[in-house]
């Protein structure tokens, strides 16, 4: 799968408290409504200026703070097709992992807000088209991919009945 | 080649040898969901065609998140993650018996050696019992539920090495918020944490559970203590279980060692908007505060109610001045009855409300003003985090919290102990 869209640029620490406020919980399961308040406590802008297929690009530590899945769940639901950062909080990498979310590791210090990136992972590369710079991607382990692959962990586990992946494996 | 704590106990879940860097697949011996995350847990379930758990005996769902319930939506979360639990014999703290960060260790639900999944990042706490525990979101806990197991990479673990006591007015708060400002927010990232040492002995269980719970605010995946005898005397009041106690290895491999002299620490204070950003308090002392929060999964067991009512007695909060006193269980609120702590605090003008997780998140019970500075004993100070985004929260110790009531301003409590 490859994608290509606008950069919207976050900084480093971006918490899920900032991607979606706990208060907007008393909406339920309607992320498609809390994706108007995406990033709301943060930058109120960034909401309104999503397009379907744009990239979040952030610093370090991105994901950090609560558990709560609607964080990458309402990510998605904003139109954004993949996170391209330095680094990423544990639980938010597992929680986008297992909702089909890309999550890319990448230097992401010379992409500027508004550049069009285009990502190739066959080749673990991202492309900045506007400042013409080719920025390498670290793989992800085969059996996220896997899980990507099959849209997440939902249909992965339906797919295989069990957790598909191979003990002893180092990451 | 040795183990740590972590490798030892995910090795003794794992069909395979748990190194670090390793991919396992665990046998989980206790789950934990919450009303405010659960409900996806459900959805999710629904989704992969799943009726019946793996063994609902070893889970345990918490209503706790926003109690009673403010809203009718948040009424019918708490009656589907209820209902769910009764259908599948799952056992059920309801609304106001507590935060399920206390009340699994304190109800005697988490023993040494246990893994631990539960549903909310704060789930590190758990740590202090020389559990595994780890935090992690809906579709994951889906999935532990189902299958009675979690995919894990093996951490690496980082020893903290704890040297001496902490001088008087100075909390387990204190030595973590001191930690987390020198090793930054995603110090510890992916990362377990092994704190030992010879300071350790003089950490009360209350202490090392608010230094297990915070953890995570570096990053940490499991924040644990070694089985002692503080350890064991807490567990034989609340437990007839056995268990086995984990201890590393004498020859455990560590990614980093790092020293900590607790006599050396001075109250902290965590400045807006990250946990990270803390100073100590003779920094920012006189800064105006409107509201404090006593409590919270971080900061509300008998210990640290102590605390702050050893500060207030006989002594009233600042005019206009709002303390919101929130226990982390009905058994602590009990208990500090029995002691005469409640009257103490309510007499200094104190608000208590029950026991859960409002204030903190936003959820209910103390949303702040607009322009506000907050003082508090929670976990998290980012902005919005309680309701409002025009407000500032600092993070202290019950100390620091109950001295800069009386004042309205942040004061180091210490000048209230000589």
């Amino acid at each position: 799968m490859d994608f290509k869209g606008r950069a919207h640029i976050l900084g480093d620490d971006i918490n899920t408290d900032y991607i979606i406020a706990s208060k907007y919980r008393s909406m339920g399961l309607d992320f498609k409504g809390m994706a108007k308040h995406l990033l709301e406590d943060f930058d109120p802008k960034i909401a309104g200026s999503i397009r379907k297929g744009d990239f979040l690009v952030a610093g370090r530590n991105f994901g950090c703070g609560s558990s709560r899945e609607f964080a990458p769940r309402v990510i998605q639901e904003a139109g954004i097709s993949a996170i391209l950062a330095l680094s990423y909080a544990r639980i938010f990498y597992r929680n986008a992992l297992n909702i089909g979310l890309y999550l890319l590791e990448c230097n992401t210090k010379g992409i500027e807000s508004g550049d069009l990136i285009e990502i190739d992972l066959k080749c673990w590369m991202a492309r900045d088209l506007t400042q013409n710079l080719s920025i390498p991607i670290t793989p992800v382990p085969s059996f996220m991919i896997q899980i990507l692959n099959d849209g997440g962990l939902v249909p992965h586990f339906k797919k295989w009945g069990e957790f598909h992946i191979i003990e002893g494996d180092s990451l | 080649m040795g183990k740590t704590i972590s490798e030892k106990i995910l090795t003794l879940h794992s069909a395979k040898e748990a190194k670090a860097s390793y991919l396992v697949l665990a046998e989980v011996d206790l789950l934990m969901g919450h009303d405010w995350n659960t409900p996806l847990t459900i959805q999710v379930l629904k989704e992969m065609g799943v009726e019946n758990i793996f063994d609902p005996k070893k889970a345990i769902f918490v209503v706790d998140h926003a109690v009673p319930s403010p809203n009718e939506r948040i009424s019918a979360m708490q009656k589907e993650t209820e209902d769910f639990a009764r259908r599948q014999g799952v056992f059920l703290y309801l609304s106001g018996q507590g935060i399920c960060h206390q009340l699994l260790p304190e109800q005697g639900h988490v023993l040494p050696g246990m893994v631990v999944v539960g549903c909310d990042s704060h789930t590190t706490t758990y740590g202090a019992l020389n559990a595994f525990a780890v935090g992690v979101g809906s579709t994951d806990l889906a999935a532990a539920l189902a299958s009675g197991q979690i995919w894990l990479k093996v951490p690496q673990t980082i020893k903290v090495n704890l040297r001496g006591r902490l001088p008087q007015g100075v909390c387990a708060k204190d030595l973590i918020l001191d930690i987390i400002r020198r090793v930054t927010a995603e110090g510890a990232n992916y990362m377990a944490l092994e704190f030992s040492g010879d300071g350790v002995a003089h950490l009360s269980m209350d202490g090392r559970l608010t230094i297990s719970n915070m953890s995570v605010e570096m990053g940490a995946k499991a924040a644990l203590f070694e089985t002692d005898s503080k350890t064991r005397e807490w567990l034989s009041k609340r437990t007839s279980r056995d268990f086995e106690a984990i201890s590393p290895d004498p020859d455990a491999q560590y990614a980093w060692v790092w020293e900590w002299n607790l006599s050396a620490i001075v109250p902290q204070v965590a400045m807006p908007h990250n946990v990270d950003n803390a100073v100590p308090v003779s920094e920012i002392a006189g800064t105006r505060i409107h509201q404090g929060i006593l409590g919270t999964c971080t900061n509300g067991r008998l210990e640290d109610l102590r605390a702050a009512a050893q500060i207030l007695r006989g002594k009233k909060i600042f005019p206009d001045f709002r303390l919101i006193v929130v226990p982390a269980s009905r058994q602590v609120l009990i208990e500090a009855l029995r002691e005469g702590i409640l009257e103490i605090l309510l007499q200094s003008g104190a608000v208590v409300i029950p026991p859960g997780c409002g204030p903190c998140h936003g959820a209910s019970n103390g949303v702040p003003r607009d322009g506000e500075n907050i003082i508090s004993t929670a976990n998290r100070n980012f902005k919005g985090r309680m309701g409002n985004n025009k407000a500032s929260i600092y993070l202290a110790s019950p100390a620091t919290v109950a001295a800069s009531a009386l004042e309205g301003k942040i004061v180091d409590p210490r000048q209230y102990l000589e």
